[in-house]
């Protein structure tokens, strides 16, 4: 079987989970590589679950919230974008690859830019294959 | 030996001796435990040997504090041993507990780490290609090297370990409330986290904390701090919020901020992920080009976040394949 890769997506409720379901909607096509879990706000993303998801077997992470400005909390997604830097450092440290963990704004009305994103991230993840953190030290055990 | 007498050993792995040091800082309570019991196996303190241990018969010990992690092949042999010998196996310590600061040679792989220390040290001789090897052949002898594992392991990667007591070294005071409470009979529940709290760091600090909104990042010499006020909110980096409590807030109130040895708060996942989520948000900046700028003042950020539980982290990094 062709290798298909499980991208977790973390979408705000106000601005990109509403894009994600004009999406559906409006019958635009994209990948269903993605698993989508709404949360509250772009903000309520601990970067813990980011890792928390690689970890479990998720070859990427995207994450979706309201344009800068836009925050139905006013703030919420400023916090994200601080941690979003950083995080990348972290997962680079671990040898992961920065196309895996993604930030992006997506508005309410921005369907057909939600399901590009999704297609182009799956497209690229596919490039990349499976991601190697998965049970790195398990592996590392058996065969030491 | 004295008839019912606790028999105790203590070992270090891979460790610095802080932690034997640690134990001789509860001062002359030490001296109360050695009227109830009989320390067995100590190499940092007392003559012994391997044999001595192999010898044993299983379950003999009653105790055994193991500081340290496993680097290597004789770390995970008398790990093992101990294990069998022990009725009690408690991971002493950072390195024991969560990696310590050995486990961040994780970020890099054995093959790095043998040739930057073998190969590409300033003080060797041009072209030295000499490498510890497991086995070496000298005058028809052969002699062993424990071999290197290619990442640091915690104690309990390796083996079953019965509780965990924290701190790079733990607190004297920690270490006599474990002791006591083995003597006592009074342990919590298996597996669990002993002599630490359950809060974080900064429930017990008591600097004065407000907003907190930083526009740089400083090291600890770039700054006259202000010894009242929380430290994270001047721009001094301090692990606090993402750390178990339980050490008695002995940075902060050395005017240094919390390193973290005390390992992750309780119900954290992972510490450095935890931290970047506390440190992320109090930059004071919505434009991206200048949260970078800020950011870049936090050099090597990932050794810092992660410094005594690399190898504690969700995530592990492979090398090659």
């Amino acid at each position: 079987m062709s290798y298909e890769p499980r991208i977790v997506g973390f979408l705000c409720n106000w601005c990109s989970y509403t894009g994600a379901d004009l999406a559906g909607t409006s019958r635009i096509q994209y990948p269903a590589n993605v698993r989508i879990i709404r949360v509250m706000c772009s903000a309520r993303v601990d970067p813990t679950f980011v890792v928390h998801a690689l970890a479990e077997g998720a070859d990427g992470v995207l994450i979706c919230g309201c344009h800068p400005g836009d925050c139905h909390y006013s703030e919420g997604n400023y916090k994200t974008m601080r941690r979003y830097p950083l995080l990348k450092r972290l997962l680079a440290a671990y040898g992961i690859e920065q196309e895996r963990v993604r930030l992006e704004w997506v508005s309410a009305s921005e369907g057909q830019r939600f399901a590009d994103i999704v297609a182009d991230m799956t497209e690229r993840l596919r490039a990349l294959g499976p991601c190697r953190v998965r049970s790195g030290l398990e592996a590392d055990l058996l065969t030491r | 030996m004295g008839a019912g007498k606790l028999q105790v050993a203590l070992y270090w792995g891979a460790a610095c001796g802080g932690c034997d040091v640690a134990v001789l800082d509860t001062n002359e309570f030490i001296l109360e435990v050695a009227k109830v019991a009989d320390i067995r196996f100590w190499p940092i303190a007392v003559d012994g040997k391997y044999q001595d241990l192999e010898a044993m018969a299983d379950g003999e010990l009653d105790l055994t504090l193991f500081s340290g992690a496993v680097r290597n092949s004789e770390n995970e042999h008398i790990a093992r041993l101990l294990r069998r010998k022990s009725k009690l196996l408690v991971a002493f310590g950072s390195c024991a507990h969560l990696g310590g600061i050995p486990g961040l040679a994780n970020l890099s792989s054995r093959e790095a780490i043998l040739a930057t220390v073998y190969q590409g040290g300033p003080s060797l001789e041009p072209g030295s290609s000499a490498v510890p090897q497991t086995v070496t052949a000298v005058n028809g002898y052969e002699l062993e090297l424990p071999a290197f594992y290619p990442r640091v392991y915690r104690l309990a990667d390796v083996v079953d370990v019965d509780y965990f007591v924290p701190g790079c070294p733990p607190a004297p005071a920690q270490v006599k409330s474990v002791l006591l409470a083995v003597v006592k009979g009074e342990l919590p529940a298996r597996g669990a986290v002993v002599g630490a709290g359950e809060r974080t760091v900064c429930d017990d600090c008591t600097r004065t904390k407000s907003a907190k909104a930083v526009k740089r990042f400083f090291r600890p010499w770039e700054i006259i701090q202000d010894p009242e006020r929380c430290l994270l909110e001047q721009g001094i980096l301090c692990l606090g919020s993402a750390t178990r409590s339980g050490c008695g807030v002995r940075c902060p109130n050395s005017n240094q901020g919390c390193r973290g040895c005390y390992g992750p708060a309780p119900g954290a996942v992972d510490q450095g992920a935890k931290f970047l989520s506390a440190i992320s948000s109090i930059i004071d900046s919505k434009e991206p080009r200048e949260i970078e700028a800020i950011l870049g003042g936090l050099p090597d950020f990932v050794s810092f976040a992660y410094r005594f539980g690399l190898p504690a982290s969700r995530l592990q990094r492979r090398h090659g394949g």
